[in-house]
């Protein structure tokens, strides 16, 4: 459960465009008849998308009318989980992961860096280029830490200067390349792996 | 070691790509019919005396689990649910099984949803395993058009639907019972047990939930049989499982290996050996960040399986491994285990939305050396009172790595924190410590 800020700006409407309407019809129809509720995280996650990035109240309100429930059902849904954002974020959203297994391997040299060449403060949007940061909870890929997940991609074994490379590239609206930072595949050891050996 | 014949998952580095061709190279889909038309009884018969357990945390015999399932599948369907909403710290393997043998997990959701009589199965992802996401959305798209899932699923006769849900970054979601209030479309917070979600789990309808890793061996002890999963590994701990060695390694990797294997063995020769050295190691969780972790003199002879580390009163979990060497403060690294606790309890029971909190508080202090004598005892008391007082086990999870920091390191807390602010002040303050080291005078005095 975390403390969300809702945006203070909001627009009045919000409705999905017409493809993103057939795809809503979709995902309701891979739950049983009645349970359309169940749809409603993969719609907040269609809003998000549609909307930069972030859903606006009016989002909300127009899912709950979508699938017929109350507004409430929806807002609670949007608040309660950490990655449906409700204020707006950065063209790329850089999501650093802080938790142990990534601290132990420096993590927290790759929040500096954010700090130096993103923004000072978390989830505030770089004066110079669209692009915001956040630290957030273990995201999974340990045995690649440290890490961070750019918007759906996950950049992995990473370092200060690493990290600052892939940054200023972002300001510079360059084509950066997901995956291992230190030539590795996946998750395989570095120095000759000792298992599933190619005959 | 396990040999490289007996190891199940052949594509945990994709060396061979992950598509349908490759993957029925790797023998998957390709007797599945027969494995089908062995009945369900001889399917749950042959996973349980395989003695396989659950991959993802637990450890509960997957037959057993299954046979909860009813037999006769009344006004209500059954349905299979897949957890793939791994989020454990220090754990990632569903992660490779996701995205490089999709197709394993296809098939294991086939026979497991025949043996419990489920038409629909939902694979329920973590909101950012997005691309991983894809790539089974892809394996299960290639599936329907070679008729591998579908009506008639590999012409078993069987109808099967797989439809993948993603999560949105809740660690809480996890627990079966709360994974099954958000497929429902609520807040992921877990529900009171029983009912099990054997008997009323997804809509109130008969549910088995299961592990990615769990349903994705399936296939390969049918094929190999259960006497062969059970030669490998160690009597009610059978078989390979995929471990995850993350932290203070020189080459952090996940590696199938059988259960059983000692942890100085998988560090040294997987992982690479400790940054600086085996005398460098200061401590290891051994499965994922929830379970206690082990000191040094422990770590040179324990056993990777279950009962060997509950006996060291800790847990194999999801055998995520994190070294963590001497480099490192041990009370920061439990700290910042504490504040990720703290982060993902779902607010539902006190005990665990007020106590993680005071825990991450509490060491956060106790890593600057900011807190008090009493405060290390009253630490654990705090432990003890969310253990065992809320609805679901992540009260444990947040309470067992503390205390296992408590049980191995409380030299090292009593050494950093040996003041006693209160020393010629009122004696007679139980609580609220906190705001009376904040207060000059209580400190200086």
């Amino acid at each position: 459960m975390s403390l969300k800020k809702i945006s203070k700006n909001q627009p009045d409407n919000f409705e999905f465009n017409e493809e993103n309407k057939i795809l809503s019809k979709k995902i309701i129809s891979n739950y049983p008849t009645g349970r359309q509720k169940s749809a409603v995280m993969a719609l907040l996650y269609i809003a998000q998308r549609q909307n930069n990035n972030w859903i606006p109240l009016s989002a909300m309100k127009y899912i709950a009318n979508f699938l017929n429930i109350s507004y409430i059902k929806v807002y609670e849904v949007a608040t309660f989980y950490s990655m449906y954002n409700l204020a707006p974020v950065g063209k790329y959203f850089i999501q650093v992961c802080t938790t142990t297994p990534c601290m132990i391997r420096g993590a927290y040299n790759l929040v500096e860096a954010c700090r130096e060449k993103i923004s000072k403060e978390e989830k505030k949007i770089s004066s110079t280029s669209d692009c915001s940061w956040m630290e957030v909870e273990c995201l999974g890929a340990c045995v690649n830490a440290p890490m961070v997940q750019i918007n759906e991609d996950y950049y992995e074994d990473l370092s200060k200067e690493k990290m600052i490379k892939i940054l200023d590239k972002i300001n510079k609206d360059e084509k950066i390349y997901p995956g291992s930072y230190r030539g590795r595949k996946n998750s395989e050891p570095e120095n000759g792996r000792k298992t599933l050996i190619k005959t | 070691m396990l040999e490289d014949k007996d190891r199940i998952f052949k594509n945990l580095y994709n060396d061979f790509g992950v598509d349908a061709t490759s993957s029925k190279n790797r023998g998957d889909w390709l007797d599945t019919k027969v494995l089908i038309s062995k009945g369900r009884e001889w399917i749950i018969n042959e996973i349980k005396s395989s003695e396989l357990r659950g991959r993802g945390g637990a450890g509960f015999p997957t037959g057993l689990k299954w046979s909860f399932a009813p037999k006769e599948v009344g006004s209500r369907p059954h349905y299979l649910v897949i957890n793939a909403d791994e989020s454990e710290p220090g754990t990632c393997k569903d992660r490779d099984i996701l995205r490089f043998e999709p197709h394993k997990l296809i098939e294991g959701c086939l026979i497991a949803a025949y043996a419990v009589q489920a038409h629909v199965c939902y694979i329920y992802i973590r909101g950012e395993y997005f691309n991983e996401g894809q790539i089974l959305q892809e394996a299960l798209n290639q599936a329907y058009k070679n008729k591998l899932i579908g009506k008639n699923s590999c012409d078993s006769g069987w109808d099967l639907d797989i439809f993948i849900h993603y999560g949105a970054g809740a660690y809480i979601c996890g627990e079966e019972t709360a994974l099954l209030e958000s497929l429902e479309g609520n807040k992921g917070q877990p529900r009171l047990k029983p009912p099990f979600p054997a008997l009323v789990g997804l809509y109130g309808c008969p549910t088995i939930v299961n592990n990615v890793e769990t349903i994705a061996v399936v296939p390969t002890i049918l094929r190999k049989g259960s006497k062969w999963f059970t030669s490998i590994g160690k009597p009610k701990n059978t078989g390979t499982k995929i471990f995850c060695i993350s932290g203070n390694v020189n080459h952090p990797c996940n590696v199938e290996e059988e259960m059983g294997i000692s942890l100085k063995d998988l560090i040294e020769t997987h992982a690479g050996g400790v940054i600086g050295g085996w005398d460098n190691l200061q401590a290891v969780i051994p499965g994922g960040s929830s379970m206690p972790l082990l000191p040094k003199n422990i770590c040179e002879t324990i056993k990777m399986d279950f009962d060997s580390l509950v006996e060291n009163k800790s847990g194999l979990g999801t055998a995520g491994i994190v070294v963590i060497n001497k480099d490192q403060d041990i009370i920061k690294c439990m700290a910042r285990i504490a504040r990720f606790y703290k982060h993902e309890s779902c607010g539902q029971c006190t005990p665990c939305r007020e106590g993680s909190g005071w825990m991450w508080r509490m060491l956060e202090r106790m890593a600057k050396g900011e807190a008090s004598r009493e405060e290390v005892d009253m630490l654990m008391d705090v432990t003890k009172q969310i253990e065992g007082h809320t609805i679901c086990a992540f009260g444990e999870g947040s309470a067992w790595p503390v205390q296992g920091l408590l049980r191995h390191f409380k030299k090292e807390l009593i050494k950093r924190n040996n003041f006693n602010p209160l020393i010629k002040k009122n004696k007679n303050v139980p609580y609220l410590i906190d705001q009376h080291l904040l207060e000059e005078d209580n400190v200086k005095s």
